[in-house]
């Protein structure tokens, strides 16, 4: 068969088991597009032509484990809504928090699980991982988180880019994280389009995919893009350059959002209408336009922030959530009065001239600020094992800092508050009932350095035990590996 | 904006004053942590005197006269040790340090020492992460090999191809030596210099010698041959009539100690093998050799107990970041040292994270090192690789007074230092980050942050 042929096979075969999906039909989105019952009207565009026909093209295949109905016992209970119960039983049912209280009685027929002497805590998230775009081992053939070569890439997706077999989700799953936005890089003005997954070992990335979490835009100011592309000699290479290049999308994003809504009114009354090309970048973008993608922007200074504010509000968006943000406790009234979430570090700063005044208190003065949401995230293969420890610092600088903020609140920085920022709150990040039962059992206070995890959950189902090698999952490159095991 | 008062401690560190030289001070009612001989003592008190101890114990009583600091139960330390740090020799990272050279006359010879700079404003952050002192090494210039980042973010630029393929650089066998110092910020930080010559191996050999592993032990044998030669030919060789020799005649003279076993190497090495092939290369060529990184060392524990080489590395390394790594473990600090192997934990990123030092010994007690090893690893370990243990690194009488109070246990994040003494002398407990948290804390105020009025 000649390559041509092939090429047209793969693609008839394509489309034929694109139509005949067993998935359920996504909920508002598909409508427009089901196939022989519509109506007599204008010729509909073919699926791949119009950007909601399928508003997620790759849909999640995600399952949760088999599990069996659990009662965990007698811990002190973090539940991530600001409140420590002593002497807690979480009771998990169908995958799902079914109760949370002091002493509660369990149903017969549940596995209990003795924790007495330790601690749960809502399985960590994090908001800023770039596990599986920059996997380990770190060379070059495994470096696919940034696409360098145009400073507005809202048109690439994180997930084309996420090797399951990252060696870092496994280590993160040690480290209690239930739950990671994977993030393109930082070297675009508009990076692309970021992927909530559910941290489990899986053969695709459809697989880890987290069901109806929302998609996130990745947008970066400062330093970052003005280096890349200046140096390229080509623009942007100031940071007014930046702010021109973010303005400029955002208006053939709402250009392109005016030529659809024309297009399909004009359908909707019969007329015969050309429907505008599709475009991936601006889909993306009108999507954020249309509130249905959330922004996370990576912005180091306060100045460049309030100016970032600016711009969501001249084109109508909204920012989730700053990224990195040392500088949050600069304007930790203006965030928490726009509603935007800062994901910081305890640690990190210095580095370059925009991480410079990054302090220690940062998420702790960003959270004492009336309706603020702090949250502390990784960015990194290594801290993302440790988000408790991280917390911890951050905690002890408030404190240092005259703040009283008690450890119930500090969880809310690694739990709920992340789960906020990416648009998962209904579904994860607090012990609550209803919500997916996502949980860490630790061997100490999570605030204290030697604290371990001993099991993690992921709804309801064991996704980790440090006691039981059949539940620490090993990725498919670190079999026949040397040390093979040892992590 | 809800605020408590300042603690007790908060008062005690602003009771301490500036200088305490010259005068006996006793820290009282305290949990020592001496690191020394005397190990833990449940409670007691720490006395110096002109910048040195006087005495350390249980039932030592606080001289007539002397000032006295009650630590409250709380902790007394030595000043930890930030070992494999940039301090001193780089400011922000992207503008460049002063670490690195590559320059074909200076490789061994390159003394760091000459670029250290007491003012940077990483010393105070650095002192209210409890570090005291530090050992400053170069860092090879063609990287450190499977890895090399200290601190980015997530651009592109911390994936960049490893060396390789520029053909042979001699000079670069030998990144050149480092020193230790200590964070109390005077002009004379320098404790020691010339305590150690970085040579990279593995990857990061292999690229400087040409771009095969293979090469580099051949050329550094080459090298120290050449070394040994122009010992014994100094007159010939002056009078240029001697054949010619891979380096410049100061690196040449700078690896005189080395050779003559009176100058550690620091390996830089990370693989089982490499590791392997550099203890040989030390038996063989008679040079002392510390190694650093070793993050497969837990694979050849044995044979680097055996061989008394001590083991600088970072315990947070559990990921295969390179194919040299593919075994890296959280294990590796604890299986070292229950090998009999002398350990010195680094920080990740050694210059601005530097500070979290104490969290990696924590980490390394809750991943099966004994608390005391890693008391150890973090102050009397580094001083006796480095040859500073006669002045510092732990709590025993005739030794500096560097040592720090604590509200509790030093590796917690939820600890913190109130008070932290350089040479007998009371740190300020604060930096510029503290400044600017202040500066930014009520933002309610009617003037700009800048002005400094109520």
């Amino acid at each position: 068969m000649s390559l041509w042929k092939l090429t047209v096979a793969l693609i008839a075969a394509a489309a034929v088991s694109g139509c005949a999906t067993t998935a359920p039909p996504a909920k508002s989105a598909e409508a427009g597009a089901a196939p022989a019952s519509a109506p007599a009207r204008p010729k509909p565009l073919p699926p791949g032509l119009d950007p909601l026909a399928r508003a997620d093209a790759f849909p999640s295949t995600y399952r949760p484990m088999p599990s069996h109905a659990t009662a965990v016992v007698g811990a002190s209970v973090f539940t991530g809504t600001g409140t420590l119960i002593e002497n807690g039983t979480v009771l998990v049912k169908d995958g799902k928090v079914e109760a949370v209280g002091a002493g509660l009685a369990v149903p017969a027929g549940y596995d209990t699980v003795d924790a007495h002497g330790k601690w749960v805590t809502p399985g960590l998230i994090d908001a800023h991982s770039h596990l599986g775009v920059y996997a380990s081992p770190a060379v070059q053939a495994n470096s696919d988180g940034n696409e360098l070569t145009n400073p507005v890439t809202a048109e690439v997706w994180a997930e084309h880019s996420v090797w399951p077999q990252d060696p870092g989700f496994n280590t993160a799953r040690v480290g209690g994280v239930t739950t990671i936005l994977v993030l393109p890089g930082s070297g675009n003005l508009i990076g692309g389009r970021g992927v909530v997954l559910r941290n489990i070992p899986a053969r695709t990335v459809q697989n880890m995919k987290f069901p109806d979490a929302p998609y996130v835009l990745k947008m970066a100011c400062g330093e970052n893009p003005k280096r890349v592309y200046g140096s390229k000699g080509r623009a942007p290479s100031t940071r007014m350059g930046n702010v021109a290049g973010y303005r400029a999308a955002w208006i053939n994003a709402a250009d392109y959002q005016r030529r659809w809504d024309d297009y399909r009114a004009k359908v909707a009354k019969g007329e015969k209408a050309d429907p505008p090309k599709r475009d991936l970048g601006l889909d993306t973008l009108a999507g954020v336009l249309r509130g249905e993608i959330l922004v996370e922007n990576h912005c180091y200074r306060a100045d460049e922030m309030a100016q970032m504010i600016d711009i969501s509000k001249e084109f109508g968006y909204h920012v989730a959530a700053f990224h990195h943000a040392v500088e949050a406790y600069k304007i930790a009234d203006l965030l928490a009065e726009n509603h935007i979430c800062v994901a910081t570090w305890a640690n990190w700063w210095g580095g370059k001239m925009e991480m410079l005044d990054g302090i220690e208190a940062n998420a702790a003065l960003v959270n004492a600020a009336k309706g603020g949401c702090a949250v502390i995230k990784s960015d990194d293969p290594d801290l993302i094992q440790r988000l408790n420890q991280e917390a911890a610092e951050a905690l002890a600088a408030g404190r240092a800092a005259g703040l009283a903020i008690t450890e119930a609140e500090a969880i809310k920085w690694i739990t709920s508050n992340p789960a906020k920022a990416i648009g998962v709150e209904r579904q994860t990040g607090s012990l609550e009932p209803g919500k997916r039962a996502d949980l860490v059992i630790w061997d100490h206070d999570p605030f204290s350095i030697y604290a371990r995890t001993e099991r993690v959950y992921l709804d309801g189902a064991v996704a980790y035990d440090r006691r039981d090698p059949r539940y620490q999952p090993r990725s498919d490159f670190d079999l026949g590996q040397p040390g093979e095991g040892v992590r | 904006m809800r605020k408590v008062l300042f603690g007790a401690c908060a008062l005690a560190a602003l009771a301490i004053g500036v200088s305490a030289q010259a005068e006996t001070v006793a820290v009282t009612n305290a949990r020592i942590l001496t690191a020394g001989p005397a190990g833990e003592i449940a409670s007691g008190a720490v006395v110096f005197k002109d910048g040195k101890i006087t005495a350390v114990g249980a039932n030592v009583a606080a001289p007539a006269g002397a000032r006295v600091i009650d630590a409250h139960g709380g902790v007394v330390a030595p000043g930890f040790f930030a070992t494999g740090s940039l301090l001193g020799a780089v400011e922000v990272g992207s503008l460049g340090n002063d670490l690195s050279v590559n320059n074909p006359a200076i490789g061994a010879s390159f003394d760091i020492q000459y670029g250290l700079n007491p003012e940077s404003g990483l010393l105070p952050v650095a002192r209210l992460g409890g570090l005291t002192s530090a050992v400053v090494l170069p860092l090879p210039v063609g990287g450190r090999g499977g890895e090399d980042y200290d601190q980015e973010d997530d651009d592109a630029s911390k994936y960049t191809a490893g060396p390789g393929g520029e053909g042979s650089k001699s000079h670069a066998l030998f990144a050149g030596t480092g020193a230790v110092i200590d964070l109390s910020g005077h002009e004379t930080i320098l404790t020691k210099a010339k305590v150690a010559m970085v040579v990279p191996f593995g990857r990061a050999g292999a690229g400087v010698a040409g771009g095969a592993r293979g090469a580099e032990i051949v050329a550094l044998k080459e090298a120290l041959a050449d070394v040994r030669a122009y010992m014994k030919n100094k007159a010939a060789y002056e009078r240029a009539g001697y054949r010619d020799l891979a380096l410049s005649r100061g690196d040449l003279e700078a690896l005189v100690p080395v050779v003559e076993g009176r100058m550690p190497i620091v390996a830089v090495v990370r693989r089982a093998s490499d590791i392997r092939q550099v203890l040989a290369f030390a038996r063989e060529e008679h040079v002392k050799v510390i190694l650093e990184g070793a993050e497969e060392g837990w694979m050849v524990a044995g044979e680097i107990a055996k061989a008394g080489a001590p083991v600088l590395l970072n315990p947070l390394n559990d990921r295969p970041e390179s194919y040299e790594e593919l075994a890296a473990t959280m294990d590796n600090a604890g299986r070292l040292a229950a090998a009999g192997v002398t350990v010195a934990l680094e920080s990740t990123g050694g210059s601005a994270r530097v500070r979290e030092t104490r969290y990696g010994a924590g980490n390394a007690v809750s991943h099966g090192m004994s608390y005391a090893a890693a008391l150890a690893s973090v102050t009397i370990n580094p001083a006796r690789i480095f040859g500073v243990a006669d002045r510092t690194g732990s709590l025993e009488p005739g030794k500096d007074a560097d040592l720090v109070i604590w509200t509790g246990d030093p590796f917690e994040p939820l600890s913190q230092p109130t008070a932290v003494f350089i040479h007998g002398e009371a740190q300020p407990m604060t930096s510029r980050q503290i400044e600017l948290r202040d500066r930014y804390r009520d933002l309610g105020r009617p003037l700009p942050p800048g002005y400094t009025h109520p």
